[in-house]
């Protein structure tokens, strides 16, 4: 089957939901009133509340919200057959993410433009709050330890990606400078910036002693380094170690600096990828070759699929940025549809061309099984994966795939870093806030916290052994990432489902995602903790074990607070501010 | 935006918008933080911290009593904290 096919009734399914679903919720539910003042026109300060056209706050929201994330998750889930990865991108899209995140937003523009963190003190208790940013600080640190193994993997894999992606560093700053000192355009800099990270790419791409490959300066794989190491678990070592010193100094420059112009190209990066992956998907017109589903999988589908695909699907994560930043700047209630379902669309379709980059990249079914042949070999792969068969899509328009390939992995690179460096920075935000909670005064000064987030981070990033050793088994974390957001989603859309209620409206169309996924994740959850990370399991891993163990605790205990609290007719300032 | 005839030029300055959405803000954050700083120095007389140049500041006073009133709620004063600047 021609996987156009798939795109173009994946993209009907988003119209429908978005046309039909997002209406009646819109009208129905949360009841979008065109004339209530958003906070943007009630607190406008020109800075943090700025009342913002639907159309630019959209683009804005998408950029933030799409990353490397949406991609990871379904290149490993398709190890289960492309029918389970497509179905829940595509239904959790439009019923669950949708939702979530359209909710986040209105929950938060009716109250002040708060974030979720604060509504969950108001509209559960105090002690939420603190189990909030304890969860969110978990995200974090999963985060950072994944995406950091993600880069690190990549540079090893594709190492004529390295040079492109260190030369956007001097770039951004430039940029950043020349806007804030000279208050110049950023459009043309940002361009010719793009230009130079793809022209380095093409280069490196044909002339080896460009590619910084640590792997053969160490002597090669297999070759013992030091210490007993070889040299692939050098690599990842010496890159683990290079990027959390990037990220240390990333995180404690103003945003102006180097965060926002790099997000600024990025941004171009996520249309080039786009617009890369769908034409040449058009042109190409690939055929699918992995199976449709898998029946002899070593890992059961359910529920890990709903945990392994979170951003793409359903991602709590877009929640903190709805009600962070989205919710000070919409102009009018009513664009809260438009901003925050459209959003959750323009993910879909992200992870939708990610699904298709990989299902149709190899030339056979067994092929595709050979490389997919257990879940730990998909986790590991998965990524690899998906950068060759987007290289192979984006062939289509004329670019050799190797090259593409690169450049591909340029983006997805990118992507990555940019995410580790917001959460390495709201990491140390969250470790502040909670030293000022507790009292603990060493913990509010920006470099102890900053201290805090990187060393946890490197720690987490090196400790799982993978096939390739010390350092190469990140990957293994990426069911407690996918945990710790979708129970970030379901916490928000419990909130929701708790504000509806005492409104006195139906709150079915919040509370049945959320039931749906906090039954997921807490059952894949106590599943991976007790039958397969436990000291008494065959696969027992400490690490995972105590990781999954406090996520699993910090979730039920949010999970009867809340409960309690949706029951509880005592209504309280919520209500009188809607 | 919508009302405008669509062009090339408008698709570009659009897509610039939705980019530089984000640095816009953080640029007049750091610009407001100078602002305030400087505004500090400002008042820092009638603040109680002696200022040798407080006759030429007091020329600056027609200029800058307008943002007078969102400076001191920025600064965590709810009310003025001067006796002679009564905005609130």
């Amino acid at each position: 089957m021609s996987a156009i096919w798939l795109a173009v009734g994946g993209m009907i399914i988003f119209t429908l939901g978005y046309k039909y679903y997002s209406k009646f919720i819109a009208e129905k539910i949360y009841r979008l009133d065109p004339n209530f003042k958003t906070p943007a026109h009630q607190y406008k300060d020109g800075v943090d509340f700025v009342p913002t056209n639907k159309f630019v706050l959209w683009g804005h929201h998408f950029t933030s919200v799409a990353g490397a994330a949406p991609i990871v998750g379904p290149a490993i889930a398709v190890y289960w057959g492309w029918l389970p990865a497509i179905l829940w991108v595509l239904l959790g899209t439009v019923f669950a993410a949708g939702v979530h995140d359209f909710g986040t937003l209105v929950l938060s523009v009716r109250n002040k433009g708060q974030s979720v963190g604060t509504l969950a003190d108001k509209l559960i208790g105090q002690r939420a709050k603190v189990l909030f940013l304890f969860i969110i600080l978990l995200l974090v640190l999963m985060v950072n330890a994944v995406f950091a193994w993600v880069i690190a993997n990549l540079f090893i894999s594709f190492p004529a990606s390295v040079l492109s992606v260190f030369i956007q560093i001097p770039l951004a700053i430039w940029i950043g400078y020349s806007v804030y000192k000279r208050k110049g355009n950023m459009l043309l800099p940002s361009i010719v910036a793009l230009a130079v990270m793809y022209l380095a790419a093409v280069v490196a791409s044909g002339v080896p002693a460009l590619q910084i490959d640590l792997v053969r300066y160490f002597g090669g794989e297999g070759a013992s380094v030091l210490f007993g190491l070889d040299a692939t678990s050098m690599a990842f070592f010496v890159w683990i170690m290079v990027l959390m010193i990037y990220v240390y100094i990333a995180s404690t420059l103003p945003v102006w600096k180097l965060l926002q112009p790099r997000d600024y190209i990025n941004s171009h990066q996520l249309l080039v990828g786009l617009g890369l992956l769908y034409l040449g998907m058009l042109f190409t017109n690939p055929e699918i070759t992995a199976p449709v589903s898998n029946s002899s999988a070593d890992t059961s589908w359910f529920p890990l699929l709903f945990i392994t695909i979170a951003c793409g699907a359903i991602s709590g994560f877009h929640g903190l940025v709805a009600s962070g930043t989205s919710s000070k700047q919409l102009n009018k209630e009513t664009d809260a549809r438009f901003v925050g379902y459209l959003g959750a669309v323009g993910e879909g379709a992200l992870a939708l061309v990610a699904i298709i980059a990989v299902i149709t990249f190899f030339p056979s079914t067994a092929e595709f099984s050979a490389t997919y042949s257990g879940f730990a070999a998909a986790s590991g792969e998965g990524l690899g994966v998906f950068i060759q068969g987007a290289g192979v899509l984006a062939s289509g328009l004329g670019i050799p795939a190797s090259v593409a390939a690169t450049i591909v992995s340029v983006i997805v690179v990118s992507f990555a870093a940019t995410t580790l460096d917001s959460s390495v920075r709201l990491m140390r935000y969250i470790i502040a806030e909670l030293g000022t909670e507790y009292n603990v005064k060493p913990l509010t000064k920006t470099h102890v916290a900053t201290t805090v987030a990187v060393v946890s981070s490197a720690c987490l990033t090196l400790i799982p052994e993978g096939p390739n050793g010390f350092g190469s088994g990140g990957y293994l974390l990426w069911p407690l990432f996918g945990t710790s957001n979708q129970l970030l989603a379901g916490i928000s859309l419990l909130l929701i489902s708790i504000w509806l209620k005492r409104q006195g409206r139906n709150y079915w169309p919040a509370f049945i995602p959320m039931a749906f996924l906090m039954f997921m994740t807490l059952y894949a959850m106590i599943l991976q903790v007790l039958t397969q990370w436990a000291p008494w399991a065959e696969q027992s891993d400490w690490l995972l074990f105590s990781f999954g163990a406090i996520v699993l605790v910090f979730a039920l205990w949010i999970l009867f607070t809340a409960f309690s609290a949706i029951f509880n007719s005592d209504k309280d300032s919520i209500e009188k501010s809607a | 935006m919508t009302d405008k005839k669509f062009s090339l030029k408008r698709l570009f300055e659009f897509y610039d918008e939705v980019l530089s959405l984000p640095h816009k803000n953080e640029v007049a954050r750091e610009l407001r933080d100078e602002d305030d700083l400087f505004l500090l120095l400002v008042y820092s007389d009638l603040l109680g911290i002696p200022n040798p140049a407080f006759y030429y500041t007091l020329e600056l006073y027609p200029y800058i009593i307008e943002k007078f009133h969102d400076w001191h709620l920025r600064m965590g004063m709810e009310k003025s904290p001067l006796d002679g600047i009564r905005c609130c």
